[in-house]
């Protein structure tokens, strides 16, 4: 319902401790009240604030992370032994499918999701994103999208046919449990969140930001975010088309992948892959965003070739519409498709290389601090270099065919994706967790974390290498002694090396588990800038108040929040310092807006959400409940619709008369 | 809405409004929807198995009538928006009312069409050219439904002058779907019943 959106419903800030409860809701022509709570769980379950939708993308991607990281260790426990017993077959396959299908979909969009929103309004200068009710319902879509997908393995089992679920093995002859139509219908009420997140979060970048901040001046966060939105924008109804067809055919009788009855299944790989791809970049874009904030925080250098990294990541969106085919050399598509794409899979490389050398000579004569965050950006550039290198030997057409469908595929997409996106994730953990939670993480911990993850993840994925150069192929639920080979080319002993490694990988992430509790039970509250950092979100509060900013400031330079902390001396060249964090936030809180509105919270996102689950179990039990889900959305979309954009005089207690009385603090 | 001044003056750094940006992204993303569809259209349209082929149930000259029938219906929104430009609330009513009608009809005349198609032997799952077909024209169908819906549950709710956000905006914005709907069959009537096979 983007179209009847009002950009800024307004209600004055509606969570205020401090001031008096003057608010009474009007009922709304959709029969609900407006929801008004300002603590305790409705305040978040109705919130449409996107700080509190951020939290909320992140938690449940973390929880996910962990449930993926059990299949994965579940997966190695079955491989490390020969004839291993762990897992049956069938479950071996459910494992695999949904361990990818988690991480990917489950863990690290919505996570990447959840930075965005907490820090694109923030790094821009507004107050929320465009549409606030819209970006709740996203939320909610992602999380019931996963309920959806999970909810298979206890229902008969889960999804069984890889992660990119090819033809014949997606029918219902091969697969004939529902796992994969709750994962295609679950995937598809996740990819509403992506889809809405995309519009919601372009219109924020291009209409919303502080005056003065021209495009060339927005962190690269946020550049490179922006990219993804476009990917996914275009790439998500690609992937809706080709779930819907999957769909049809396992519950409609639809032929689409049938060979027996002509069907070409090479149309499921094109269409996954026209997604699949544009989807490899929507996963790495944003931790290349990450690092790219980081490194020249902790290197005490403005980011070396600002424009080269910004358009590279602009050209890397284009090029990743034109190599998709690459998954697909073994198929046959015939040796000038081949060729086309091995180019331009070799080119893609090019901008890439590009910012690994803009990182390199970020931190080239700069004042390195090893922070956590800085050992994780570290970490990803050389991770992602080797996971980079190994991408580029698939390109070539002739060793990629030898190479498909083994382990060494796996190593590779594990070194960009674990080594690459994974990484980049855990430096945004540590770097933005003072911003978001007013604490920072233990640094002991931090350390430990980093360590063994980086030691555990190259001898989990290390050895996959020289386990694909001998051929051992993915998804095997088991292999044998007899065929291990000999010597350094034991595959029994990598096997075991790898095992090993994924016990040692899952200790890391345990010390940030533990980091989070230790953190989150101290008392020691972080500095208001403990990075001196340089972008504008760190001119806010720790975390930032309600409405962000007292006042929304004017931007002159790239590194605003530098720029207004250090002034270049005329004659010997060097920064000074003018003014400290507090000072400058203090220069805002002076010349705070005296009425400050933000949107209202709403029902509507959340019952609209609920509704598209209901529709899913429909249509894989009984059209009867997915019509009664077809009315729980019809009547959300009415009360959204007519759910005022003004509040009427009630629902607003009285206007602050500056940005300090309407302040909170959050606990 | 005197308070609002500051905020509208901030959001709009393209010029455009949010909701209006936000509709041409969403259309984009539409175009790929469709160009899924009809790609795999394409590329299914000779397999009949022992179902009838194409040229023996398409009906032109009858849908030729019905894409008349829709693409007027643009005619129609453009009248609307342009009555909402004026503040003419009855001129809003009677064109947005024309509209769903005209919609309606489409609609109507693909329900017939459909029923005809399967009393003829083709049936969803008889080939593949049956499955992409109603896939295909059943997605462009639905669009047009939820299309009327909204037209008309926006005349409903005009006359309670309860209409949250801008009039003709609104009514602007399902305009702009209604004309990309439109748009849409144009290039489906053309790829899928005017060329041969």
């Amino acid at each position: 319902m983007a179209i009847i959106e009002r950009p800024t419903p307004v209600l004055d800030i509606p969570a205020l401790p401090a001031a008096p409860p003057a608010i009474t809701p009007s009922r709304t022509f959709g029969a609900l009240k407006r929801p008004v709570a300002s603590t305790g769980w409705k305040s978040w379950l109705f919130t449409v604030d996107h700080k509190k939708i951020g939290l909320m993308y992140g938690a449940t991607a973390l929880f996910f992370f962990i449930v993926g990281g059990l299949e994965a260790v579940l997966i190695r426990l079955q491989l490390a032994a020969p004839e291993g017993k762990v897992l049956n077959a069938d479950l071996y396959n459910q494992m695999f499918t949904m361990h990818a299908t988690t991480m990917v979909f489950l863990f690290v969009m919505p996570m990447a999701a959840g930075f965005a929103n907490y820090f694109i309004p923030l790094q821009i200068g507004a107050r929320d994103v465009a549409f606030p009710r819209i970006n709740a319902f996203g939320f909610w879509c992602f999380l019931g999208g996963g309920i959806v997908i999970n909810l298979a393995w206890f229902l008969g089992g889960a999804a069984d046919g890889g992660w990119f679920m090819y033809a014949p093995n997606s029918g219902p002859v091969f697969s004939p449990s529902n796992g994969i139509d709750f994962w295609a219908l679950g995937l598809q009420i996740a990819g509403i969140a992506s889809l809405t997140g995309a519009i919601n979060l372009i219109v924020t970048v291009l209409n919303m930001r502080a005056p003065g901040m021209s495009l060339m001046k927005m962190p690269v966060f946020t550049w490179l975010v922006t990219v993804v939105q476009f990917l996914l924008l275009f790439a998500i109804p690609v992937i809706t088309v080709a779930l819907f067809l999957l769909t049809f055919q396992r519950s409609f009788g639809a032929q689409f992948f049938d060979v027996a009855a002509g069907a070409d299944p090479l149309l499921w790989q094109h269409l996954f892959w026209i997604f699949g791809h544009p989807e490899v970049y929507v996963l790495i874009l944003p931790s290349f965003g990450i690092v790219s904030e980081v490194l020249p925080v902790f290197s005490r250098k403005p980011l070396f070739g600002y424009p080269f990294v910004v358009f590279s990541g602009a050209a890397i969106g284009f090029v990743g519409w034109g190599v998709w085919a690459h998954h697909m050399f073994a198929s046959g598509l015939g040796p000038v498709s081949v060729a086309v794409f091995s180019v331009a899979t070799m080119a893609i490389a090019v901008p890439t290389g590009v910012k690994i050398i803009n990182w390199t000579l970020t931190m080239w004569g700069g004042k390195l601090v090893f922070s956590t965050a800085m050992k994780f950006a570290v970490g990803l550039i050389l991770l992602f270099t080797i996971g980079g290198l190994s991408g580029v030997t698939h390109s070539v057409a002739p060793s990629d065919t030898q190479q498909t469908d083994t382990y060494y595929i796996v190593a590779h997409f594990h070194y960009v994706l674990f080594g690459g996106s994974v990484f980049g994730l855990f430096a945004g953990f540590y770097y933005w967790w003072p911003k978001m939670f007013g604490k920072l993480l233990n640094e002991r911990l931090g350390s430990l974390n980093f360590w063994f993850m980086v030691i555990g993840m190259n001898l989990t994925f290390g050895p996959m290498h020289i386990l694909g150069l001998q051929g051992q192929p993915r998804r095997m639920y088991q292999w044998t002694e007899a065929r291990a080979g000999e010597g350094f080319f034991n595959i029994a002993f990598w096997n075991l090396v790898a095992s090993i490694g994924s016990l040692v990988l899952t200790l890391g992430i345990l010390f940030f588990l533990i980091n989070i509790v230790v953190t989150a039970r101290s008392k020691v509250r972080a500095p208001l800038d403990p990075w001196n950092a340089r972008s504008l979100e760190w001119m806010t509060s720790n975390p930032p108040k309600e409405h962000n900013f007292d006042s929304i400031p004017k931007v002159e330079h790239l590194d605003e929040f530098f720029h207004r902390k250090y002034e270049e001396d005329p004659v010997t060249h060097t920064m000074r310092g003018v003014a400290t964090a507090e000072q400058v936030l203090a220069e805002l809180e002076r010349n705070a807006d005296p009425h400050i509105h933000m949107p209202s919270p709403s029902y509507w996102p959340l019952v609209l959400a609920v509704g598209l689950p209901v529709i899913a179990l429909g249509v894989i039990y009984s059209t009867m409940v997915a019509i009664v889900g077809g009315f729980i959305v019809l009547y959300a979309i009415y009360g959204w619709a007519l759910e005022p954009a003004t509040a009427v005089a009630s629902d607003f207690d009285t206007p602050s008369t500056n940005g300090h009385a309407v302040s909170t603090t959050h606990g | 809405m005197a308070e609002t001044t500051t905020h509208d003056a901030h959001v709009s750094s393209t010029g455009l409004s949010n909701v209006k940006l936000g509709m041409w992204l969403f259309l984009g993303s539409e175009c790929l929807l469709f160009g899924g569809l009809i790609s795999t259209y394409m590329l299914y349209r000779g397999r009949v198995s022992d179902g009838p082929t194409p040229e023996q149930i398409y009906d032109i000259p009858f849908t030729s009538v019905s894409s008349f029938v829709l693409l007027m219906s643009s005619l129609t929104m453009v009248l609307a928006v342009s009555a909402a430009q004026k503040k003419d609330d009855r001129g809003v009513n009677l064109w947005l009312t024309t509209t769903a009608l005209l919609g309606a009809t489409f609609v109507g005349g693909q329900v017939y069409e459909f029923t005809a198609f399967y009393n003829e032997g083709l049936g969803f799952s008889t080939s593949l050219f049956g499955s992409s077909f109603y896939t295909l024209t059943g997605f462009h169908g639905v669009h047009v439904t939820v299309g009327i819906i909204m037209l008309l549950a926006l005349v409903a709710i005009n006359k309670r002058s309860s209409v949250p956000g801008s009039k003709s905006e609104t009514v602007e914005m399902i305009g702009l779907y209604w004309h990309f709907v439109d748009i849409v069959w144009i290039i489906i009537f053309t790829l899928v019943y005017l060329i041969p096979v």
